[in-house]
């Protein structure tokens, strides 16, 4: 008697490797597996295909200027000879960025926090539902609400800055002139990574499993004790992983900081002052003038914000995989 | 003995009434309105006799001397280990809608000052573009057709590209798997990362500066804007597809399937509501994008009904350059322009809301497929509901049409 399982005399005991099972596969299944595989490679292809472009058209660039390139802040396209420092516009980007996360993390650790521990349960779905349509919002219109709005307002608090805190290098405002500055950007951009932020924290924390949480209020201690003792030093990755990609997202942000800066070449790290600019929008500004010797500057200077920002989003994928606490 | 063991006055509860929702409590309530009181009277005296006006500063002066305030009173009142705790809770809540007021202001100004403009003599504003319009003309005449056509142009030929590829790739990472699955996801996670003008520029370089003064169109445009939309789009349909009960796909592979037809004929259509919400959140994504489509379709103020030749507006980007001009009258179109754009982004996302809530319309707790009456379901036919975008478990689908052909009477 033969049965569908035959494969022969069983293997010994001593003999422990598992059995290979292999699947036929068939024609049809063949071709479906190729057309997904072709897909995927799509995203591959384009990957590959953008640092390939973004690297050979900055040679240029690269043999124009050297080290220097990376080393110094002059941006100077219309000097005779031109010359191309990447340096100040690259702080600018961090300076925004960095401004926008001090901004941005206390708030949106507060905002998931309520969504997941203090909300009543009704107003959980509609919370969630707020923070992700402050995602899906256009950064233009970021843009214009802080050119328009936050601008003229914010005036009285940047200039109580520049005359009380300047003992802080980075608050000195030598020039008098406080509009377009990269503060103002900060305050706009921290505005658009607080749901990125938001989210990511937010589903870290709900993975808490919920006996610890419980444990925590049997033993006595109080709704924010178990968040401090369980939830956050659980969720610590999770979040630090949430927020290098709003790191990344603010290093990227381009429209908003174009609108706000506007055509600005004086590049400085005053952020209260007029001026500044970021890698992103120093290209969207300057992408139609000069000749192929600017367009390869510019393009070197994307590609050290897309590698920037590639390791930053990739430094957040692992440290987030990496949370879950301690098991 | 039982004396020390006797709960203080807790009223006993009616079990046959149903528990009634927690009133606030006056003191607390008291305790709150109290401080806040105190803070505003403190921080008006101050700005009073300094002299100062400063409506933003006199929000955060307030809310400092209000935090501090509070906490004291909490201290004097509740000791401190509980004190820290509903201090918490109020710094907790406040940080919530601190971060939740900019959406309304932001919806709220973008609406003042837009919609007038762009609603004066409807639909003017929508079938007109702004070709001939003089600087020193009404802002009657001007209209934002040639963006709304290059938007729904360029979007549009986005999507027909990237969704397929989108679901393909989601499909392979999530059924198929293997070694190189676990690359592309990296490379995914890496593409949604990417700054939206690197893409742009990528385009640009790739595809329009090789064709010179051909180079800028709309389709090049679609190019950087599908770059944009694709990790979306695969992400968002890779977890819809996780939620898919695995006890679906071994149902079909039990029943003789080949794995082709489980994957079209059972796993994307329980997810199909799923992955349209994924495919309207890519889209949404992308009617937003200014900086790809400024490097790639440039822009122009009259309409281009050609995506493939000739630079072409959006309803981004157009507002964009409106809203950098010195003009007045620009800076009204281009409020106008944006309140036609939030409208869209916000009917966009209305709708995917919509479609992940009604797919999932009898939501269960739970991990999928375990539930007892899913295995019943399995057998006779019953009506899909696709996952919630909030991944809860779903009714699992008929698989009895895979039979082919019909199933004879002895069976």
């Amino acid at each position: 008697m033969t049965s569908v399982l035959d494969r022969g005399a069983p293997p010994a005991p001593q003999d422990d490797r598992p059995i290979e099972l292999h699947r036929a596969r068939t024609g049809p299944d063949r071709v479906f597996r190729g057309l997904l595989l072709a897909c995927s490679s799509v995203v591959l292809a384009i990957i590959g295909g953008i640092t390939l472009y973004l690297f050979l058209r900055s040679r240029q660039a690269w043999h124009y200027q050297g080290l220097r390139f990376f080393t110094s802040d002059n941006w100077q396209p219309q000097s005779r000879p031109a010359f191309y420092g990447v340096l100040g516009m690259l702080s600018g980007s961090v300076i925004i960025a960095v401004e926008a996360l001090v901004l941005a993390l206390p708030v949106a650790l507060a905002t998931g926090l309520a969504i997941n521990e203090y909300a009543p349960l009704r107003l959980r779905k509609a919370m969630t539902a707020l923070v992700d349509l402050l995602a899906a919002l256009p950064s233009l219109v970021y843009g214009l609400w802080g050119v328009f709005f936050v601008q003229p307002h914010i005036n009285g608090l940047t200039r109580w800055l520049a005359a009380h805190a300047s003992f802080i290098p980075i608050f000195r405002n030598d020039t008098g002139l406080f509009g377009s500055s990269l503060f103002i950007c900060g305050v706009v951009v921290a505005v658009m990574i607080l749901p990125i932020i938001a989210s990511v924290s937010r589903e870290i924390m709900a993975q808490v499993p919920r006996e610890q949480c419980e444990a925590a209020v049997a033993l006595g201690g109080t709704r924010w004790g178990m968040v401090t003792d369980v939830i956050l030093p659980f969720a610590r990755n999770g979040i630090v992983g949430g927020a290098l990609l709003g790191l990344g997202r603010a290093m990227g942000e381009t429209i908003a900081v174009t609108l706000i800066i506007s055509a600005s070449n004086r590049l400085t790290s005053h952020i209260l002052e007029t001026g500044g600019g970021s890698i992103a929008s120093v290209i969207a500004v300057e992408f139609t003038q000069g000749g192929d010797l600017q367009k390869s500057a510019l393009v070197l200077a994307g590609l050290t914000l897309f590698v920037t920002t590639l390791v930053v989003n990739l430094g957040a994928r692992s440290v987030v995989n990496r949370s879950g606490g301690d098991r | 003995m039982t004396a020390a063991l006797r709960a203080p006055e807790a009223p006993v509860p009616d079990l046959d009434q149903p528990p009634r929702r927690p009133r606030a409590d006056p003191a607390e309530v008291a305790e709150v309105a109290g401080a806040a009181v105190a803070a505003g009277a403190g921080v008006f005296a101050l700005f009073h006799v300094a002299g100062w006006n400063a409506p933003f500063g006199f929000a955060v002066c307030w809310y400092l001397l209000f935090a501090v305030i509070y906490r004291v009173i909490l201290h004097q009142t509740y000791g401190e280990v509980e004190a820290k705790d509903r201090m918490a809770t109020m710094l907790i809540f406040s940080g919530a809608v601190i971060a939740l007021l900019p959406l309304l202001v932001i919806i709220w100004l973008v609406l003042q000052r837009g919609l007038t403009t762009a609603l004066t003599g409807f639909p003017h504003f929508l079938t007109h573009d702004l070709r001939g319009i003089q600087p020193n003309d009404p802002v009657s005449k001007a209209g934002m057709k040639h963006a709304i056509v290059g938007t729904i142009e360029q979007v549009g030929m986005a999507t027909i590209v990237t969704v397929p590829i989108g679901v393909g790739t989601a499909l392979y990472l999530n059924e198929i798997g293997g070694r190189l699955a676990a690359t592309v996801r990296l490379i995914v996670d890496a593409m949604s990362g990417v700054p939206s003008i690197i893409a742009g520029l990528f385009v640009y370089i790739f595809w329009v500066q090789p064709r010179n003064t051909e180079g800028f169109s709309g389709f090049a445009a679609s190019m950087a804007i599908g770059i944009l939309m694709l990790p979306t789009i695969t992400r968002t349909a890779e977890e819809v597809l996780r939620i898919v009960a695995s006890s679906l796909r071994e149902a079909a592979l039990a029943l003789g399937a080949p794995e082709w037809r489980m994957i079209c004929l059972v796993v994307v259509p329980t997810a199909r509501a799923g992955l349209v919400t994924a495919s309207i959140l890519g889209v949404a994504r992308a009617v937003g994008e200014t900086a790809p489509v400024l490097l790639t379709a440039f822009g122009s103020r009259a309409t281009n009904w050609n995506p493939f030749h000739g630079p072409q507006a959006d309803l981004p980007l157009q507002v964009y350059q409106l809203a950098r001009s010195p003009l007045n009258n620009n800076v009204k179109e281009a409020w106008a322009g944006a309140a036609v754009l939030i409208a869209i982004v916000l009917t966009l996302f209305t709708l995917a809301r919509i479609l992940s809530a009604g797919g999932s319309g009898r939501k269960r707790r739970g991990r999928a497929g375990s539930s007892p009456a899913g295995h019943q379901t399995l057998i006779t036919a019953g009506a899909a509901r696709g996952p919630s975008i909030t991944a809860t478990s779903s009714p699992p689908d008929s698989v009895t049409h895979l039979l082919n052909p019909p199933p004879t009477e002895d069976t």
